[in-house]
């Protein structure tokens, strides 16, 4: 029950924020999601002492086809769920400082945003997954749509729309995928579905037709070209929630849907996407070298980041799970810091091209130390986040096999190369007329970054805690795919 | 069969109305009468009981497939009263064919014989015939009874060629009887053409591609009330009848049309999605939407064998409701701004946030998003068709419903991204009873669909 209300929090607030009119309705899309963090923190004791020991909810919900309204939270979920209800109250609060137009819509759409990516979380029915995976969709579509900053506005439609009919797409073959495993598993739970018998070459098609819905959520390399354009278009607020937490879905729904359900072709193809995502890795570091406009840039990064994290899940090893839930997690933190990085220059400037900015460090000294600490996390500095994250993944990697690892290591000088020398170009150097009157941090925007640099380091220099929170659920995900 | 015959009274009641100069009252009556008979038709629910020589046979799926026809027809009464203002005339003559029109329907989803199928689509289609042409100074609007009503004529004929051919091999018109036949006797070569003719009437009927040729230019022609009772009332009865006969008497022949009842479908999903892409005019491509979705309802006939009357319930239920909303939302913006074309949906949602929040859902729902109706439609069509084996088809019509979030999303984009010049925007009350509920049912229908799907 605990589960029903904490999914259900974000819902009504939503309603809630929508009657509250153009004024409060940031103040209660705020106390919403902040009620449901607070909910979300007070479930953590059964994953503390290492134990797979989910909390569970099951209604029956609708009797032809077995479809249960049924929710777990275990180790795994727990922690994207926290990742969720912590990113979207500090997201929400980094729109404070601005005017938002139609603010609430804005809002609730935000609101109905968490709904369905707690959903998508929580649900423990394959069914039900689908319908929150859909219904993540449709209020991202329409904050990117509409909240964009853009001026080009047919730009920005075509973006967008190539977005949402690209992510629809990948995900209608999922459903086509259950359908087939629901006439053979007779319910679409994961105590059914885990268990399922499939020949070969049916565990090859239900493969692809999941692989390729949660390859284009993350993206894997090569369905990954609706997302810079994706990312630079929609408004800061969105581009922090598609980065920050929806890509997660990809990858939570290959450790959670994929791998323990269609074991035989997960070792088929395996090969092929490992070396997809080492290609990911190596093009999107590529491309970020080659970037100029700020918010590209961190897509490609980004890009190239969660590339390796799906190497990493695919080596099926534990170091390598272990190292794509911890860098699911810490990538969460980081690139919702870097994005609004660019939205505070961006505000300020009215640019994000690299090449126009300069200086910005002699202006703006609190802003130039947090952004650095954020960029030193985000290339994986030692007592960082990431660090762990990257490592464990490469390791897990190395398992495999030598020399992937040994090139998908040159992420570690890439990502030093162009995230310092953006650095370098954004805030070292002489000042110009863009950025001689940047004013400094205020108070709010300090305290997102505070809160984010607080949990890069706390993961950086204590990872053992959530790592053992979320071994028991990943070991169990890893038995099954090992069967 | 008590339904049938008060529908047949409410429409005869529309026009003494007008003999004795009541015209203010009728659509009050017509409205009340509506939903009486929607009371007394589900009161036979799970009667099982033959009338007049098992002429008209009710069961459970014809009431159920009434009740939906009922409620459609009832919507677009409320509708009419608006529509029609400049004519206040000829309401009752309108309203009359509408109610026939509903006549027709029921008796295409209850017959038990197929001497009342024809009759049914005989009545249906006249009816639709003149409200096709109803504007009488529009040249598209005759244009469009023109054309239905020759190609129409020309199906009846074919329909009717088919019956006979049937009739001389097994003697009888009676459904139950041709069934007993076929079971007994192997049929002759006959048999397979008369069912040909009559699948090809039928298929014409349900605008199903390569027969859909007259939908778009009839639909676009037509008076929008009148479409929408073609793309809804009228489709709806057409497929109900269809799954009908063919289950119930042809079962011994889909053998032989198996391959050519997938490539219709095959061909009606892609046509009818990429026609829709290239429209310039909503309703245009609510046409070509409505051919798509006939090829959505052929994946639950084509898979006939494992009892789809529940999918084809829920999907016509769902795309009624939606289509209903949709070609309501199009007159009111037709009223306003004076046209049908994509471009007058622009700014909608500035001016007119709820009535663009409800068209959104209607979009989203025949596009098949979930939690919508549209999507549950699509869920039990796809799946009952995988589970008979038409794996390929599905995959098709998955790719066919990616493409039709092209165009579902035109108007979202219009109405939400582009500008246009201040307006003064009014909705009828009625309109947006009748938008409102259409809704609610589409998310109701959703987030619970047992309640529907189960119902057969």
């Amino acid at each position: 029950m605990i589960l029903v209300a904490l999914l259900f929090i974000p819902l009504l607030f939503s309603l809630l924020t929508y009657l509250s009119g153009e004024r409060y309705s940031k103040l209660v899309a705020l106390a919403g999601s902040i009620a449901a963090f607070l909910l979300c923190l007070s479930l953590k004791q059964p994953f503390m002492n290492g134990a797979l020991s989910p909390i569970v909810y099951v209604h029956n919900w609708i009797s032809n086809p077995a479809i249960k309204f049924s929710l777990s939270l275990d180790g795994l979920s727990f922690m994207l769920v926290a990742l969720t209800t912590f990113l979207v109250p500090l997201i929400i609060f980094t729109t404070f400082n601005k005017a938002v137009e139609n603010a609430r819509a804005f809002y609730t759409l935000i609101l109905l945003m968490e709904f369905g990516l707690l959903g998508v979380f929580l649900a423990n029915d394959g069914f039900l997954f689908y319908i929150f995976w859909e219904l993540a969709l449709i209020p991202i579509f329409f904050i990117a749509l509409l909240w964009g900053e853009n001026k080009d506005k047919e730009f920005r439609n075509r973006a967008i729309f190539k977005f949402f009919v690209y992510t629809l797409a990948g995900s209608l073959f999922m459903l086509i995928g259950f359908i087939y495993l629901y006439q053979h598993a007779g319910g679409f739970g994961t105590s059914q579905l885990y268990g399922i018998n499939l020949t070969g070459r049916e565990q090859s098609f239900i493969f692809w037709a999941f692989f390729v819905a949660f390859a284009i959520k993350v993206p894997i390399f090569p369905f990954h070209t609706w997302q810079p354009d994706t990312y630079k278009e929609a408004p800061s607020a969105g581009t922090m929630l598609l980065a920050g937490i929806m890509l997660k879905m990809g990858l939570y729904g290959l450790l959670r849907w994929l791998l323990p359900v269609v074991p035989q072709a997960v070792m088929l193809w395996t090969p092929l996407v490992i070396v997809l995502g080492v290609i990911g890795v190596i093009y999107g570091s590529i491309i970020a070298i080659k970037q100029d406009d700020l918010k590209k840039l961190l897509a490609y990064s980004s890009f190239a980041h969660v590339g390796l994290i799906s190497a990493g899940i695919f080596t099926l090893t534990r170091e390598g799970f272990q190292g794509a839930a911890v860098q699911m997690f810490a990538h969460g933190f980081n690139v919702v810091g870097l994005f609004f990085a660019a939205e505070i220059i961006w505000q300020r400037t009215g640019t994000l091209s690299i090449s126009q900015l300069g200086g910005i460090r002699n202006v703006a000294p609190k802003f130039a130390t947090v952004f650095m600490l954020v960029v030193l996390a985000s290339v994986a500095l030692p007592g960082t986040n990431a660090f762990i994250g990257e490592f464990l993944l490469l390791f897990g990697v190395y398992e495999y096999n030598t020399w992937l690892a040994v090139v998908a290591g040159l992420t570690i000088i890439f990502g030093a190369v162009y995230m310092l020398r953006m650095y370098q170009h954004v805030m070292l150097g002489e000042t110009n007329t863009l950025t001689a009157t940047f004013e400094d941090l205020n108070w709010k925007e300090l305290l997102v970054f505070v809160l984010i640099i607080v949990s890069i380091f706390w993961l950086g220099l204590a990872p053992k805690q959530f790592m053992a929170m979320m071994q028991p659920s990943l070991d169990n995900i890893l038995n099954y795919a090992l069967r | 069969m008590k339904t049938i015959v008060y529908t047949s009274t409410l429409g005869l009641v529309c026009m003494l109305a007008e003999m004795f100069n009541l015209r203010r009252f009728i659509l009050p009556v017509a409205v009340l009468g509506l939903c009486v008979i929607f009371g007394l038709n589900a009161m036979s629910w799970g009667v099982n009981a033959g009338f007049y020589h098992n002429m008209v046979m009710i069961d459970n799926y014809s009431v159920a497939f009434s009740g939906l026809l009922i409620l459609l027809s009832l919507f677009i009464v409320i509708l009419s009263g608006n529509f029609y203002k400049n004519e206040e005339s000829k309401i009752s003559d309108y309203l009359a064919l509408i109610i026939f029109t509903l006549c027709g329907a029921l008796a295409m989803v209850s017959f038990g014989n197929m001497a009342m199928f024809f009759l049914g689509i005989e009545v249906l289609s006249i009816s639709l015939y003149i409200l096709a042409g109803s504007k009488r100074k529009d040249v598209r609007s005759n244009e469009a009874a023109m054309k239905y009503f020759l190609m129409g004529s020309f199906a009846s004929g074919i329909l009717l060629f088919g019956i006979a051919l049937i009739y001389g091999e097994t003697g009888s018109f009676d459904i139950a009887r041709i069934s007993e036949y076929t079971e007994i006797t192997a049929p002759s070569p006959l048999y397979y053409i008369g069912v040909g003719m009559i699948l090809i009437a039928v298929l014409f009927k349900a605008s199903v591609a390569p027969f859909h040729f007259w939908a778009p230019d009839v639909y676009e022609g037509s008076p929008t009330l009148t479409t929408a009772t073609m793309a809804t009332v009228a489709k709806i009865a057409a497929f109900a009848g269809f799954y009908r006969l063919f289950s119930a008497s042809f079962v011994p022949a889909l053998p032989a049309y198996a391959w050519v009842l997938s490539a219709v479908t095959a061909l009606t999903l892609i046509i009818g999605n990429f026609s829709a892409l290239n429209q310039d005019s909503f309703k245009r491509m609510l046409a070509f939407s409505g051919i798509s979705h006939a090829g959505y309802l052929m994946l639950g006939i084509i898979s006939l064998y494992g009892k789809t009357e529940n999918a084809i319930f829920y999907y016509s239920l769902a795309y009624g409701v939606s289509s209903i909303a949709a070609f309501a939302i199009a007159i009111v913006v037709a009223a306003n701004v004076g046209s049908e074309k994509f471009e007058a949906f622009n700014g909608l949602g500035k001016r007119k946030p709820l009535l663009s929040v409800t068209l959104t859902i209607a979009m989203l729902s025949m596009a098949g998003i979930p939690p919508f109706a549209g999507f549950f439609a699509k869920y039990y069509i796809f799946s009952e068709a995988v589970k008979n084996g038409h794996l390929a088809l599905v995959v098709l019509a998955v790719i066919a419903s990616i493409v039709s979030v092209y165009y579902y999303f035109k108007v979202i984009v219009a109405m939400y991204t582009k500008e246009s010049a201040e307006v003064l925007f009014t909705v009828k009350p009625a309109y947006a009873f009748v938008i409102a509920v259409c809704v609610l049912i589409t998310v109701f229908a959703g987030i619970f669909p047992s309640v529907i799907a189960n119902l057969l």
